[in-house]
């Protein structure tokens, strides 16, 4: 097979994790001219695929073959997918040949699981040493640990790659037993809460003043599949704050479950959810940066799922309309936040302009707010609100007209 | 009117010079005409001699707001930057109102160049053109910025490819990095560089990486628009993919599922060959235990825990120290009082000569019960119904380990041994005994004279190490 055969396998393979991330972690730069490779803290997207999402890390599986049998992957042993192994070598190649040519911000390395797991993680650790103590890359490094490696095995990787990450996969220990029946919740819960152990011992000096080296500087992340099992918004809601509050992961990924080549049957394939996944990352996005509780978000949901037609926030506020409209001169931070339209860049301009002087309408509109949105809830110097209407009345201005949906 | 060139190169501190001595001199904006290289003088502009005045000092978000701006391919921008700097000058906290006019101009173009920089450093594609056996590898690019950026962008280039040289041609500019310096020169035509098989893989990869059941074509062009197309390899690949991805979605939808492959039977069956755990009815001896609580469904408190912490210590300890349940740290770790309450009864236990190593240490609920707040895991306290549920566990441990003494640590602790949690400020220091005749010692929680206010904690301290000292004379009295 040559690797331009494996290269389209094994990408194809890892095309199902949404994680891209290439930001976070430590400054680096090979201006010493040894080697090549640099991280700035924030990341780059190198090029877009048509489906909308970033390319920009070297995303591939060192192997599909896999022996565990997950319902919803494409790599389960029950399925019939061409099945192909990258050598060490090959995936240290073509890492770097990328890099070069500047088309990526370093790789991300997930695997199937062959053998068994000590040896699958040996194996992706090796690479990773390779790139940095061998060809003294700099660029970023992402791996996804096999919860069941030995822990050991899981430190190195820690001292050599910028991110770990272990997917969680679903939304509820029930799920994740139904479809992924070799995979155990409460070990991926203990492997994400060594990751944050090792990451805080990492942080600590000792009493000489000595920093021990900095462990997975770009910390942890993890993915939900959103819609191959029947759990709703606020379920799956409720588990994302856990693992934020518990292990301190930098993110959550929502991945709509999405047609597979040769498909399980016990898992029929659906469209994939992508409207459900992109209003599942705003109510993500207010969990945590706009001070909302879940339970507010749950509140404002139906039958615990979250309006597919309006955003979260603005659902909130139409369900919490006696808050509003809020005087965008005098109200506090924490409550500006809550306002549909403005984002915390906007706010954080309304607080600095505000000590000055009052704001109009017309200073809203430059500092970046969505008026459309936020109009019906504040006032300013020169704009009062028509006192907000019924429910159904309010939603409709913003809700899209009714259409026709199709099937693919 | 005055006439200002400023550089090709070096435009930033250039236009800094000039406009510092010029607003130095009290030269009104409108006396100005700026322009970037000699280009068409104004016919009514003239290049007059440098002036300079008394040195003036500007608020830091100026300048870095300038060092983006310069580079914009707005005309005016020189001007606009110069007639903020003279307003500047009377309204000090001019930068600090979002909502001028001139302020918002003027950073919404700092955020057009800033954001033409980072495409940059996204969409710039090398194609190497060294020879083979070179003692550096080289690589050059062609691209086409929107602004005048390559100056501005450079050092990323020579920040990130430090072992190999390179070169970036602009129709404005180009960078040249060779043997670890950087050199600027000349813009150029667009040179002719040579196929490079790499991109043969990179394309490979774009195709495959793309999930044909998901097509979002407009993220994908606000991203990535069309006008940086046509000087990236992958992007020819687009319509195809774009056209057959419906086709391709449909048909994996449509596709009966296949027979699994002869060796999937034989792996699953033999990765599912696990014996069943014991269930809570049967634990033989402590070291099953963990094994058993895992598989605790007694109440849900597991559903949010990382993991149930059984107690630690020798088996025939002759005292048993239980605490309430674990805490933040206790969960992720897996063992009884390692947080900052654990630490605190080191700290006091060190001083009645009491060593945790030689008791068995548990707690009376062995998940951690919490409320996620933001960032962090706010305790909550165990109710009756959990405290109860969780005896069975407690029980299981008292009657392997058979202690002489227990100490109960906290109102938990003491509910669940003698069936009662009030009054505890009463009882503590006292004795009472458990169900099955064990002495128990009551005293309070560690993270209550954690949680006490700085004034009130010694007191409370003191009579807490007076608790543990108790407990280590009934103790050398039962040896």
């Amino acid at each position: 097979m040559t690797l331009d055969q494996k290269l389209a396998i094994l990408s194809d393979a890892a095309k199902y994790d949404a994680s891209c991330a290439s930001s976070g972690g430590q400054k680096r730069d090979s201006r010493d001219g040894k080697g090549i490779g640099s991280t700035t803290g924030s990341g780059i997207c190198h090029a877009y695929a048509p489906d909308g999402r970033c390319i920009s890390l070297l995303k591939i599986l060192m192997t599909n073959f896999c022996i565990y049998d997950c319902a919803y992957c494409v790599n389960r042993v029950s399925s019939n997918v061409t099945r192909a192994r990258f050598t060490p070598e090959e995936v240290v190649t073509l890492t770097l040949e990328f890099y070069r040519r500047n088309y990526i911000e370093g790789l991300f390395l997930s695997s199937g699981i062959i053998r068994s797991p000590d040896e699958t993680m040996s194996d992706m650790v090796r690479i990773a040493r390779m790139l940095r103590t061998e060809h003294y890359f700099r660029g970023y490094i992402h791996l996804k640990t096999i919860p069941d490696a030995a822990p050991e095995l899981i430190e190195e990787a820690g001292l050599y790659a910028d991110r770990l990450s272990i997917n969680v996969e679903l939304p509820t220990d029930r799920a994740v037993k139904d479809y992924a029946p070799e995979k155990d919740p409460a070990q991926i819960r203990r492997a994400m809460a060594d990751v944050r152990l090792k990451r805080e011992a990492g942080k600590e000096r000792s009493f000489t003043g000595k920093r021990p080296p900095r462990f997975a500087p770009a910390g942890q992340s993890t993915q939900m599949i959103v819609g191959a099992d029947g759990a709703d918004d606020t379920t799956i809601l409720r588990t994302s704050t856990r693992l934020y509050s518990g292990y301190k992961l930098r993110r959550v990924y929502y991945s709509a479950f999405s047609p597979i080549p040769d498909a399980s049957a016990a898992l029929p394939l659906i469209r994939p959810p992508l409207m459900r996944e992109h209003r599942l990352y705003q109510a993500d996005w207010l969990l945590r940066f706009y001070g909302f509780e879940v339970d507010e978000i749950a509140s404002a949901t139906k039958g615990g799922h979250l309006d597919l037609e309006i955003d979260p926030k603005l659902a909130w506020a139409l369900s919490n309309r006696h808050l509003f409209p809020l005087d965008v001169n005098r109200a506090e931070r924490e409550m500006l936040l809550r306002v549909p339209g403005l984002g915390t860049k906007t706010v954080a301009r309304i607080l600095t302009t505000r000590r000055h002087r009052t704001l109009r309408y017309d200073d809203l509109r430059r500092m970046g707010a969505n008026l459309k949105q936020a109009k019906p809830f504040i006032t300013l110097l020169d704009w009062r609100p028509r006192a907000l209407g019924d429910a159904a009345d309010l939603r409709a201005r913003f809700a899209p007209p009714p259409e026709q949906l199709s099937l693919f | 009117m005055r006439r200002v060139s400023l550089p090709e190169t070096g435009t930033f501190e250039a236009w800094r010079n000039e406009a510092r001595d010029l607003l130095g001199a009290g030269v009104p904006p409108e006396e100005l005409l700026w322009q970037r290289g000699q280009g068409e003088g104004d016919l009514f502009a003239e290049a007059l001699p440098p002036v300079s005045g008394a040195p003036v000092s500007v608020p830091r978000g100026f300048v870095d707001l300038a060092r983006l701006v310069v580079w914009h391919r707005d005309p005016e921008r020189f001007a606009r930057l110069y007639a903020l700097l003279w307003a500047l000058r009377r309204e000090k906290r001019l930068l600090e109102d979002r909502g001028d006019p001139r302020v918002e101009k003027l950073t919404r173009m700092a955020k057009e160049v800033s954001r033409d920089r980072h495409k940059m450093t996204a969409f710039v594609r090398f194609r190497e053109i060294g020879q083979a056996g070179a003692n550096r590898r080289s690589f050059a690019a062609w691209f086409e910025p929107s602004h005048y950026i390559l100056e501005l962008t450079a050092p990323f280039f020579v920040k990130r490819f430090g072992d190999m040289d390179w070169a970036i041609y602009t129709p404005d500019l180009s960078a040249h990095f060779e043997g670890g310096a950087l050199r600027l020169a000349p813009g150029a035509a667009r040179p002719d560089l040579p196929e490079d098989a790499a991109e043969d893989l990179w394309r490979t990869y774009f195709r495959n990486i793309f999930n044909p059941a998901r097509v979002k074509l407009k993220a994908m062009q606000a991203e990535m628009p069309k006008k940086y197309w046509h000087n990236m390899p992958e992007t020819r690949l687009i319509p195809e993919m774009v056209a057959t991805a419906q086709a391709r979605a449909r048909e994996m939808a449509e596709a009966a599922p296949t027979l699994a492959p002869k060796r999937a039977g034989r792996i699953t069956s033999r990765l599912r060959e696990v014996p069943d755990g014991p269930n809570d009815g049967a634990v033989g001896d402590l070291s099953d235990l963990r094994r058993a609580l895992d598989g605790c469904r007694r109440c849900p408190l597991w559903q949010d825990a990382t993991q149930p912490v059984p107690g630690e210590g020798p088996q025939e300890a002759a005292l048993m120290i239980v605490g309430e349940q674990p805490g933040d740290l206790e969960d992720l770790e897996g063992r009884p009082f390692v947080g900052p309450a654990g630490q605190l009864f080191d700290v006091i236990a060190g001083r009645v000569g009491l060593d945790r190593r030689e008791a068995y240490v548990t707690n009376a609920v062995k998940h951690f019960k919490f409320t996620p707040r933001g960032k962090r895991r706010i305790h909550q306290a165990p109710n009756r119904g959990e405290v109860q549920h969780c005896r069975w566990w407690l029980d299981i441990e008292r009657s392997r380990v058979k202690p002489k003494l227990i100490l109960a640590m906290g109102a938990t602790a003491v509910e669940s041994l003698t069936g009662d949690r009030r009054g505890l400020m009463d009882r503590r220091g006292s004795i009472e005994v458990a169900q099955d005749g064990t002495p128990v010692l009551i005293t309070l929680h560690p993270s209550y004279l954690l949680r006490l206010p700085q004034a009130e904690r010694p007191a409370a301290e003191a009579l807490y190490e007076a608790d543990l000292r108790k407990a280590t004379e009934m103790l050398a009295r039962l040896d």
